[in-house]
């Protein structure tokens, strides 16, 4: 079999961090291929350099496709070589019709004005080919996820793809939708398309896939033939397998009563009030602890921890949350923080920062009355406390007046840090705290989490870096789809018990779902 | 690789020690438009042959300005909210009319009319930040709406007639001058005296947040830019006041703008609210979660700026001694480009009472300036359209650089 895509030592750094280090990839031409890691280990990355988002000369390396040496400049330069991806995040306009959406920006028209008679008939003919029947009229808002991945889907065939990428299709789809896409995928297969499928899953990827690249922290660990007969069990080691020497802290925990009590917790979508984004979750927090929470993206933790922390997220919120044994008022922002709790984004450019502020102005934004008295902010307070934190958490950069939207990532997030520790919390949650910084910076905020905990106060760590979790709390859960799967010490956990649960509770939940429609 | 590495060269001139010359370079952006009201005062004095500075000019200058000024500093926490008042012309003149069918018509006695219009302003205010606030109705659209509104209700309300004369302690607001206590001859010193003592004062007030910043260790001014900004500052109050004291002493809506200046600065820049405001502004996102409650601070923005409409309504009204239907009409335009021009963000977050206050004098002094030299109507919407491009498009490059 001729190979129809060859990426060679492909290495591609952002500033502070590589994020690929002399990746190869390999497809051949007509076959289903695998990519697999955990998040962030760079698959998203590698496809941006296939697509062109990070264009030729961003990146070292070779991208060779049908034997020839190709320097893409952007998105539009690779579909026009027949490589066309299809994002997990939809890229279809909600309020235009599945015709209008197929042949955006590639319309049916002649000097400018559209043929919508021969747009109608493409169209058609397009969603035959993914088994979908649906009127090209039909607006795109009102059909399903699924359908709506056909759309995409007959949209790549518009442009004659020649490999069809597909990130994470299924994360979305119901068990029997999945189905469905999965049986498409080979029958394109079977016509001589080639695929790249993106996946957690691995029982789909066993399924349809012949090959496998497995990444690992940038690197490609592994080029797996499935035809060899290769179990879960083995790819799992090949994404987790790493080492965690010293990496963490060391610490000796010193773990106290139980300081907050969730139960029967039960989050609705913001927009679609039918839909359980948390669904029935209990735990609890103890004192001097640092619990984690394990998960994919997308397994509803970012919505839980909001939800809890004032109603920032979601509708249709019941259950009960205590604090220190009693009822807390969790029902604005502002009473969750006198209530104890402090909630630090795992998105600090959106819901962290004041960008354009300094580090002096952003510091004590959550506290402001510690700096002020009746009402006036004490410039020389402020300063103090700003200068303080800077210190504590080695914030690098000139000077508090330092904007913080010239701050590195790592730095930013201490600023975010430093914010609410001034707050000075009982609970603390922190949503993915090392997102996107350097080795270096984490071993500090690790480092400021062990000192947190040492101090009495209860972390809750939400993370999808499994090491990090396992290096550095003492007790997890793991929640998928909405739900805690799994609670677990973490002295007894590792990352294929954790990859376990969650792969179990993904054809589980499938099967329900598939049942129900 | 390392995180320093990501950091701007900007941050350097921040260290110590260097001289004023490169620390104004640093701060073009927050000085840039006190210069330019200084060059565009200075083309227009010498232009005009110096008509633009006397007496009676300047006391003309300021009274014809006031009501913009005073809605300016309202639309500056506005704008800096993130959001924006079209509605502010059309409260004016139906605050205007209120006014004159109270006092006029129905001879209900002026300070408690005044009462009454503050008070319908700020209601004025509150419905329509109830829905910006509460309802995320987009601020342009509600206060288009409300511009229509009161345009349309100023008509019913003076049913298409002009109303006046007010009575002479009415217009006393927009047309008195501070009474000269002092009993000077042809100069009011009394006006002269407030002039230097709140110049002196100011002065004082810089010295110690200075002193304070020190002891902090966040001065980051050296001492030659200081000295001569404040020298500069504490002349040209005195100047002001002199000439004004030469013609008929200070304007008493001078007092009650230098007042509100003064107070809303304070406000703006030294309050927890003031620092609220700013970062809902400048992220609403992260200011909510910081538990900040952005809707109460929106409304009650709102609120206050219906207030200050109001007042800018009897300001204006005194003025023209009469309440007109057509009073008010595009003044929202004029004071939106002050506060631009005053180096503000259609983004929200940025901005400073004092550089709108600036902004609505650039405007006034070219209005003034090219009246006196005898440029068209036409041809001042010209050039006061290329100044509110030039200004934001100044800002926007040296942001870009920065």
């Amino acid at each position: 079999m001729t190979q129809i895509l060859e990426m060679r030592g492909i290495t591609k750094t952002f500033p502070g961090v590589k994020a690929l280090d002399n990746v190869n990839l390999s497809v051949a031409e007509g076959e289903i291929h695998a990519l697999v890691g955990e998040n962030g280990a760079g698959k998203s990355t590698l496809m941006k350099v296939l697509s062109g988002v990070y264009p030729h000369g961003s990146y070292d390396g070779d991208i060779v496709f049908d034997g020839q040496v190709k320097a893409f400049r952007g998105i539009s330069d690779s579909e026009a070589d027949g490589i066309i991806i299809i994002h997990q995040e939809l890229a279809l306009v909600p309020l235009l019709s599945v015709g209008e959406n197929i042949f955006l920006g590639n319309e049916c028209a002649r000097g400018g004005i559209i043929d919508w008679h021969e747009t109608n008939r493409r169209a058609r003919a397009l969603l035959a080919r993914v088994g979908l029947s649906e009127a090209p009229e039909t607006v795109v808002d009102n059909l399903g996820l699924g359908k709506q991945q056909l759309v995409e889907i007959a949209k790549a065939l518009s442009k004659n793809v020649r490999l069809l990428i597909l990130d994470e299709p299924t994360s979305s789809l119901n068990e029997d939708d999945s189905q469905k896409l999965l049986d498409l995928l080979l029958e394109f297969k079977a016509k001589g398309i080639t695929s790249i499928l993106i996946s957690h899953k691995l029982n789909e990827i066993s399924r349809v896939a012949d090959t496998i690249t497995v990444l690992r922290d940038g690197s490609t660990v592994a080029r797996l033939d499935c035809r060899d007969g290769i179990s879960e069990d083995d790819i799992i080691r090949d994404m987790v397998g790493r080492s965690l020497q010293d990496r963490y802290p060391a610490r000796a925990p010193q773990i106290g009563g139980t300081v907050m009590e969730v139960r029967n917790w039960i989050v609705h979508h913001p927009l679609h009030a039918e839909r359980k984004v948390v669904d029935d979750v209990s735990f609890h927090v103890r004192q001097g602890e640092v619990l984690g929470i394990a998960g994919l993206m997308g397994a509803g933790r970012t919505e839980l921890a909001m939800s809890l922390f004032g109603r920032s997220y979601g509708q249709g919120i019941s259950g009960e949350a205590l604090i220190g044994g009693q009822r807390a008022d969790l029902t604005s922002v502002r009473s969750a923080i006198n209530a104890g709790l402090a909630y630090a984004t795992e998105d600090r450019k959106t819901f962290g920062l004041v960008l354009q502020d300094t580090i002096r102005r952003n510091v004590p934004l959550a506290r402001l009355d510690a700096i002020a008295s009746r009402g006036v902010v004490e410039p020389a307070r402020e300063a103090t406390v700003a200068e303080t934190y800077r210190k504590r958490l080695n914030i690098k950069s000139s000077s508090i007046e330092q904007e913080t939207v010239n701050l590195s990532g790592g730095n930013q997030q201490k600023v975010v840090l430093s914010k609410w520790l001034f707050a000075d919390p009982d609970i603390l949650i922190l949503d993915e705290p090392t997102r996107g910084i350097d080795v270096g910076a984490k071993f500090e905020i690790y480092t400021v989490i062990r000192d947190l905990a040492a101090a009495g106060k209860a972390i809750i760590v939400i993370s999808s870096e499994m090491p990090e979790l396992l290096g550095i709390t003492d007790r997890l859960y793991v929640m998928n789809e909405g739900r805690f799967v799994g609670e677990m010490a973490t002295a007894e956990a590792s990352q294929e018990k954790i990859m376990a649960r969650i792969i179990k509770t993904d054809v589980r939940t499938g099967n329900e779902t598939g049942d129900k429609t | 690789m390392s995180d320093i590495a990501t950091e701007p060269a900007r941050s350097d001139t921040r260290v110590t020690g260097k001289s004023g010359w490169s620390f104004l370079r640093g701060h073009l952006r927050e000085y840039g438009i006190l210069f330019a009201l200084i060059a565009i005062m200075a083309f227009f004095q010498i232009a005009t042959g110096g008509i633009l500075l006397k007496p009676v000019n300047l006391t003309n200058l300021i009274l014809q300005n006031s009501y913009i000024v005073i809605m300016a500093i309202g639309m500056l926490m506005v704008i800096v909210a993130g959001h924006i008042d079209l509605s502010v012309g059309s409260v004016l003149g139906f605050v205007g009319a209120l006014a004159a069918v109270l006092i006029v018509q129905l001879n209900v006695p002026y300070p408690v009319a005044a009462v009454i219009c503050l008070a319908v302003g700020a209601v004025i205010g509150m419905a329509q930040g109830f829905w910006v606030a509460y309802f995320r109705i987009p601020s342009f659209i509600v206060t288009l709406a409300g511009m229509l509104v009161f345009k349309g209700l100023t008509l019913w309300l003076l049913e298409g007639q002009s109303v006046g004369p007010f009575p002479a302690q009415f217009r006393l607001i927009a047309s008195g001058f501070v009474p000269d206590l002092l009993g000077g001859e042809n100069l009011n010193l009394f006006s002269l005296l407030i002039g230097v003592v709140v110049a002196a004062g100011l002065f004082l007030l810089q010295l110690r947040t200075r002193r304070m910043q020190q002891k902090a260790g966040v001065a980051d001014e050296p001492l030659s830019f200081f000295a001569i900004k404040n020298a500069l500052i504490f002349a040209a109050l005195v100047y002001m006041s002199w000439l004004m004291a030469d013609f008929r002493g200070l304007p008493n809506v001078f007092i009650v703008m230098a007042l509100l200046i003064a107070i809303y600065s304070f406000v703006t820049s030294k309050t927890t609210f003031g620092r609220r405001l700013y970062a809902i502004g400048g992220n609403e996102k992260a200011a909510t979660l910081s538990g900040i409650n952005s809707k109460k601070l929106v409304f009650l923005t709102f609120a206050n700026m219906g207030m200050l409409a109001a007042l800018a309504g009897l300001v204006f009204a005194a003025r023209l001694n009469t309440a007109t239907p057509k009073a008010g009409i595009s003044f929202e335009l004029d004071v939106i480009a002050a506060v631009f021009i005053g180096g503000a963000s259609m983004s929200g977050g940025v901005g400073t009472v004092v550089g709108a206050v600036v902004g609505a004098f650039i405007m006034g002094v070219m209005n003034n300036g090219m009246s006196i030299l005898g440029i068209g109507i036409d041809w001042q919407q010209v050039i006061k359209g290329l100044v509110l491009l030039a200004a934001v498009i100044f800002d926007v490059m040296n942001k870009q650089k920065g």
